[in-house]
């Protein structure tokens, strides 16, 4: 067991750093000095109030896809479409806030009811792929993807018209809500306790699912065999479905807040790919929920850190995303490696 | 060409599967190779197809020794196989799918072929229109289709795998032609069977592997009674058994059907008393699986009614069998019954869906461990199932069935399990028996089935016969029906 244990954590540090061995030969091919842009990444994460910030609200939503999709990879679902479910959560979020922004019932309600509506949105999404996968027989992977690029052209259509600003319509987004509509933040800041909040329950809540309830056993046992959990009494579609639900529900949330919280108004491209984000998360972490808060606070760091590498050094901030995938592949690598070398377990 | 097997020997982990086989077939000349399941048929026609490599011993091939690294590099010596479920591409061209697998151009001439299909077509009498997709095939067409691709591709040593199987009448004498018809032209032909009827009346010789090894060889005429007992062994002494005497009734079946692409069984009627045990015997395939799952609601039947307890089932899923008293423990182990990656505590909270939200995990754990001491699982309750034995694997299986129960259906409960487990288990189910559990289980040994059934069913072909009493069969008997003899025609069942 000990053995084990120290053996796994030398090939996870071994593929840390194979990981930023890439990472600095890609910085040098592109010009720039890799330890000073290592060093303006962690400057750009932690080195002011306002970087710490902004690295809080962008762990948030990558909390809240995460904790989604380790529920639905426990059924053994790869749901590829968490951005188009956030999307949805955003888009139902910010029809909601249109539909009564201009009535007399008080802000806060209008607020819960949106995020409510983004939750429904989201959830309504990820079960269109769940029931496809179920009674159409399509892969999940496919309809999510298809369903991803549904969402962004709604958004697009509804960006450019029906809810286009007064004058033209523009990339940047719909004419923003009332300050009264915006999810209350931390004085002074952008930041606002209920998000942080709602997002961390959102993996506790996952934590004990997992580990501790009927339900999360029976998830995993439609995920590691269904045949086997079909024999042993588990409903074993119902269980699929369910799951797509309840990461669609925490996808729709994460779109939600991102527009009652953080951007205030309907963006294309709000999932801003912390869908794809989560399932990297969840696969370095092994599907462990214990690990997904540190591991999605670093992965959120780097992307607020290496968004000053553009004007710095002229690199795109996209950087984040190359070290992020090199450090998903290699562990994953490690652990192939590890079992060839050691056999199974 | 003539075919030269010699001393051929293949294990497979502890499994000896093959134990020094030599053969030799003149060209000419049509093989039977007779032999129940798992006596290494299988696996003598994948070592000269290519398929698997011999640990020792040689092949030649008109007189020279080969080595044979795979399926194409046999068809370049000439050897082709028909699997049993025909390796083609269902979704192309039939002509494409012909095509495939000749070595050569990147730019098939596809004219010539049609040309070439047409022609070897006409000469079997087959008719397949080469544009059509495969998939319009029915099992038989889709076997012609793979002779003719073999013969085009230069095959003269053809092996068979069970080829009768799932295919029609008039396509079987067209088979049967065609098989006759090729080896008139030399051919060498391998026709790999269970069916004692269809090797007395096809081969030119036949032999008999039993338990990996070459139990014998025969030539026309046939003695039935000597093929049944190189296939099986010797004959096996029954002990008498006590009756059912009045005990009430569990499950009713009647008329029951159940189908699927290949099979039909047909009109079973069946009534099993509590504490009873149903043996189920027939090759592999033969329509009993089919038929034990559609007891157990798994497989929806196509026509009758089943009774447990005198409530009617029809038509109802699993999961209400389940809740009243079914339970179904299917062979693969590790495939269907038991999750890899889930703890022996997991499944036991699984099996026995306790009500609540959260798992109690300590009572859990308690439960486990005595469950693990009945059973005498070797295992902790933190062990993964994958990491159990098989042995183990199956006790740990048999622990998770809920108390009380009605209905029990077993696929070969003993299946690769030593003779411990196997009396082990047993034990174990006798005293679900004792308790008035009814049992229908299917195995492929002839010894489980005489020693621990009430009544036998057996299957053929997707017949079956009337409940037989274990005590007034021979294993002699057993082994004919089994293998397609005595069974009177246009009868569901023969005369016991």
């Amino acid at each position: 067991m000990k053995k084990n244990f120290w053996i796994n954590l030398a090939f996870q540090l071994g593929a840390l750093a194979v990981a930023l061995l890439i990472t600095t030969l890609i910085l040098l091919a592109a010009g720039a000095p890799p330890f000073k842009a290592y060093a303006s990444i962690l400057d750009g994460a932690f080195g002011s109030p306002g970087n710490l910030e902004r690295l809080l609200i962008s762990w948030s939503p990558l909390l809240l896809t995460t904790a989604g999709v380790l529920i639905t990879f426990s059924a053994g679902l790869w749901n590829i479409g968490v951005e188009g479910q956030m999307t949805l959560g955003a888009i139902f979020a910010t029809w909601m806030l249109r539909l009564l922004q201009d009535t007399s019932l008080p802000p806060a309600l209008i607020i819960f009811l949106g995020i409510l509506a983004g939750v429904l949105g989201g959830a309504l999404w990820a079960g269109l792929a769940g029931a496809l996968k179920t009674f159409g027989g399509v892969n999940e992977i496919f309809g999510g993807l298809g369903l991803n690029f549904v969402s962004m052209a709604l958004t697009i259509y509804l960006v450019f018209g029906p809810w286009k600003r007064p004058g033209t319509g523009s990339m940047s987004g719909t004419q923003p809500f009332d300050r009264a509509l915006w999810l209350p933040s931390f004085p002074e800041m952008n930041l606002s306790p209920w998000a942080l909040g709602l997002s961390i329950l959102a993996v506790v809540i996952v934590y004990f699912l997992l580990r501790g309830t009927h339900f999360g056993l029976r998830l995993k046992a439609v995920g590691k065999n269904m045949k086997a959990a079909y024999l042993m009494g588990v409903p074993t579609w119902q269980y699929s479905m369910f799951a797509f639900l309840l990461c669609g529900a925490f996808a729709g949330l994460s779109g939600a807040i991102q527009v009652t919280g953080v951007y205030h108004r309907l963006l294309p491209n709000i999932s801003n790919g912390y869908g794809f984000l989560g399932l990297l998360v969840a696969m370095l972490i092994n599907y462990q929920a214990i690990w997904a808060a540190p591991v999605a606070f670093i992965f959120a760091a780097l992307n607020t850190g290496s968004v000053q590498l553009q004007m710095l050094y002229k690199l795109d901030s996209s950087f984040s995303g190359v070290l992020q995938s090199f450090l998903v592949l290699l562990v994953l690598l490690g652990e192939g490696v590890r079992q060839r070398l050691l056999g199974k377990r | 060409m003539n075919v030269e097997l010699r001393d051929i020997h293949k294990t497979f982990g502890r499994v000896h599967a093959n134990v020094g086989i030599n053969l030799s077939i003149p060209a000419g000349t049509i093989q039977g190779i007779l032999g129940e399941n798992g006596a290494g048929k299988s696996t003598l026609m994948k070592v000269l197809s290519g398929f698997i490599r011999a640990d020792r011993g040689e092949i030649l091939l008109a007189g020279r020794p080969v080595v044979i690294h795979s399926p194409a590099d046999a068809i370049q010596h000439g050897v082709g196989m028909l699997h049993q479920d025909p390796l083609d591409f269902p979704p192309m061209h039939i002509i494409d799918n012909f095509i495939l697998g000749r070595r050569g151009s990147v730019l098939p001439n596809r004219k010539a072929a049609v040309l070439d299909f047409n022609k070897l077509a006409e000469e079997f009498g087959f008719k397949i229109d080469p544009e059509a997709y495969v998939d319009s095939l029915t099992v038989g067409e889709r076997q012609q289709l793979e002779i003719l691709r073999l013969l085009w591709l230069g095959a003269r040593v053809l092996i068979f795998d069970e080829p009768t199987t799932g295919i029609s009448a008039a396509q079987k004498a067209k088979l049967f032609a065609a098989l006759k018809l090729m080896a008139g032209q030399g051919k060498t032909i391998l026709f790999v069977s269970h069916k004692l009827e269809d090797v007395e009346g096809l081969c030119h010789r036949v032999a008999i592997l039993r338990q990996g090894h070459l139990a014998g060889q025969a030539q026309p005429p046939y003695d039935t009674r000597s093929l049944v007992e190189m296939m099986f062994g010797k004959a096996i002494g029954v002990e008498a058994r006590n009756p059912c005497g009045g005990a009430e009734t569990v499950l009713r079946l009647q008329d029951l059907g159940v189908e699927d692409y290949r099979l039909k069984v047909r009109d079973v009627s069946l009534e099993v008393c509590s504490g009873e045990v149903i043996g189920l015997a027939g090759m592999e395939g033969s329509g009993q699986g089919l038929f034990l799952r559609s007891v157990g609601g798994m497989v929806r039947s196509t026509g009758g009614r089943i009774q447990l307890r005198g409530r009617d089932l029809t038509g109802r899923s699993y999961h209400t069998f389940k809740r009243h008293g079914t339970a179904f423990l299917p062979a693969a182990r590790l495939e269907e019954g038991l999750a890899a990656g889930l703890t022996l505590t997991e499944h036991v909270v699984l099996a026995e869906q306790p009500r609540g939200f959260f798992v109690n995990w300590e009572n859990s754990r308690q439960l486990t461990q005595k469950r693990i001491e009945a059973f005498n699982i070797r295992g902790t309750p933190a062990s993964t199932v994958e990491a159990l034995s098989g042995g183990n694997q199956q006790r740990a299986l048999l622990s998770l069935m809920r108390e009380p129960l009605n209905l029990l259906l077993l696929e070969h409960p003993t299946r690769g399990l030593d003779i411990e487990s196997t009396i082990y288990i047993w034990s174990k189910l006798k005293e679900r028996c004792a308790q008035g559990t009814s049992i229908l289980f299917i195995s492929s040994d002839l010894e489980e089935i005489l020693q621990y059934s009430d009544r036998v069913l057996v299957f053929f072909a997707g017949k079956v016969t009337p409940p037989l009493e274990a005590s007034g069969l021979s294993s002699q008997t057993l082994g004919e029906l089994i293998g397609g003899k005595g069974w009177p025609e246009s009868t569901t069942g023969p005369k016991p």
